[in-house]
């Protein structure tokens, strides 16, 4: 048996230790565009704030590749799948041989078509390691930031930079930072708080028309003048190779629960995939890095010839600004209740008398015990509810769902 | 593997696994300097209510949510027990969002924080268990 897998980050890895788990013998080859010994892409903004170095980050030993006998080819980039002849070509012009192939290409950052935005010199992504780089070397203590984009990506390129750059705005077409993951209210308390520990201006509501090689004129008309750009405002599925192979994309590659393309044995996982999200019981991308392990560690062992599916795919986010944390699961629909005092805020989602999502802000000690809850549709009614809702706690679980819990092995 | 199991009825809430547990994590070797007027924040943890009580820490589990979910890896397991490599750790709480049981926890100094079974501290095996008066926590194979 002979495996490639293309990329290099969290599905990647956890394909080849999902393989591992059931072929400890047959050849893994890795491809990935990078040069870099896999690493975690979200540290890219702690690696600029100063909690992590490049060593720290890699998200696995040095010698992961050998201890799992993987050849990994980095540096390389795949131009095609050919799933009838079952190669893959490289960018080198060589051609690769696969049993089982997994795509874990990832995606790539969407630069929107606006006038000007080509004329802008010092121009920047932040979504790779070189992204990172490229960033801190054109930043002083002077330098005037403009961050396209509120969520996750540029608010953590915020703070990343905070302390390297001087004045730093934000711009968001949404009224609300965030968007993805908070509400007004939750988000106006982050926004409140950021502002108040950094010197970090957002201008929400608004969003670049146009720009000038220094200055990006909004809808509104102000003019904000910056020396360095920072295109935040999304990403795109990296779903190219397969489409081009003739397998099923939406707005990532499709799989089934065992993370099978429709190309027969071509796999695929993590941020260029879309899949099922329990909590709205569709189909959408969910680029996440514990997803993203968890897919291609279901690929990997279904390619080795296991059976595992995942089929609880929720959104999670665990992020934190300046010191203040904040983790959110699933989603808000249904009936919302929200406690709040001077410094933490929660928020329950609840539909059908399951757990649907929820917003934790501040003290967010054992929120797993709430995400296990909407992972395993435990019904509300089968839980002390109001207990819960004090604060994450067992005592809310019948007797006997404790002992499973404390008392028999995992 | 040998884990550390909860035998609930037995538990009379005396929060001594607590106590035992931030010693043995502390690094000091005088239990008084170590604990005194020292707000703990230990690795196992009671939950108690209406005269029931117990004991909560890391299950060490088969197919471990946090090892899987971790951004850094910083978790891992090893032989069987979910290793915390503080150093790697940028504290995004990832895990905390991810453990079922609400083992991983916030610590003092910004990361997290987990039972380790005393593995990697002065006491070898899980200081919890040895110092539970009443066997409401056990260290044995299921």
């Amino acid at each position: 048996m002979k495996y490639v897998i293309i990329g290099n980050s969290a599905a990647a890895v956890g394909c080849v230790e999902g393989i591992r788990q059931i072929d400890r013998e047959s050849p893994i080859t890795l491809i990935a565009s990078e040069p870099h010994h896999t690493y975690s892409r979200p540290l890219i903004s702690y690696l600029l704030y100063g909690k992590t170095d490049e060593q720290r980050m890699k998200y696995r030993p040095d010698s992961f590749y050998a201890d799992n006998g993987v050849n990994a080819m980095l540096g390389k980039t795949v131009t095609g799948i050919d799933p009838k002849a079952k190669t893959v070509t490289l960018d080198s012009g060589e051609t690769l041989d696969y049993d089982r192939l997994m795509v874990a290409t990832g995606s790539r950052p969407f630069i929107p078509p606006i006038e000007g935005l080509d004329e802008v010199e010092k121009k920047f992504s932040f979504m790779t390691l070189d992204d990172a780089h490229a960033l801190d070397q054109a930043l002083t203590k002077d330098t005037r930031v403009l961050i396209m984009g509120a969520g996750l990506i540029g608010l953590k390129c915020a703070e990343g930079i905070a302390n390297k750059a001087g004045k730093i705005t934000v711009v968001d077409l949404a009224d609300h930072i965030l968007p993805s993951i908070l509400q007004p209210e939750p988000a106006g308390i982050v926004q409140k708080y950021i502002e108040e520990h950094a010197s970090i201006e957002f201008v929400l509501g608004d969003a670049a028309a146009k720009f000038t090689k220094n200055t990006a004129i909004l809808k509104s008309g102000r003019e904000i003048p910056f020396d360095v750009l920072c295109v935040c405002v999304g990403v795109r599925a990296n779903t190219s190779l397969v489409s081009e192979a003739g397998g099923k994309v939406g707005r990532g590659i499709t799989v089934d629960d065992r993370c099978a393309t429709s190309i027969e044995d071509v796999y695929a996982a993590g941020d260029c995939t879309e899949c099922h999200d329990i909590t709205i019981d569709g189909i959408r991308v969910l680029a996440l890095l514990p997803n993203a392990y968890l897919q291609g560690e279901t690929a990997g062992i279904n390619m080795a010839g296991g059976d595992r599916v995942f089929d609880k795919a929720i959104p999670l986010n665990a992020i934190g600004f300046f010191g203040l944390h904040m983790l959110t699961a699933g989603s808000y629909d249904g009936e919302v209740s929200v406690y709040k005092d001077e410094e933490n805020y929660k928020l329950f989602a609840v539909k059908d008398g399951l757990l649907h999502g929820f917003i934790l802000i501040g003290d967010v000690a054992r929120a797993g015990i709430y995400t296990a809850m909407i992972r395993d549709k435990r019904p509300l009614d089968t839980v002390d509810f109001e207990l819960l809702k004090e604060k994450p706690q067992l005592m809310a679980f019948s007797r006997e769902e404790r002992d499973k819990m404390l008392a028999i092995a995992h | 593997m040998k884990r550390v199991y909860v035998n609930e009825e037995w538990c009379l809430g005396c929060h001594l696994c607590e106590y035992y547990c931030a010693f043995a994590n502390s690094g000091v070797s005088d239990m008084v300097k170590a604990l005194k007027n020292v707000r703990i924040n230990p690795r196992i943890r009671i939950e108690e209510e209406k005269g029931i009580s117990f004991a909560v820490s890391c299950r060490h589990c088969e197919e471990p949510l946090c090892v899987k979910s971790c951004i850094t890896g910083a978790l891992t397991r090893e032989n069987g027990v979910i290793t915390f490599n503080h150093d790697k750790c940028v504290g995004c709480y990832t895990c905390i969002l991810s453990c079922p049981y609400g083992a991983i926890m916030p610590s003092e100094d910004g990361v997290v924080q987990k039972c380790e079974l005393c593995l990697n501290n002065a006491g070898g095996s899980p200081a919890c268990v040895q110092h539970c008066p009443n066997q409401a926590i056990i260290f044995e194979e299921r």
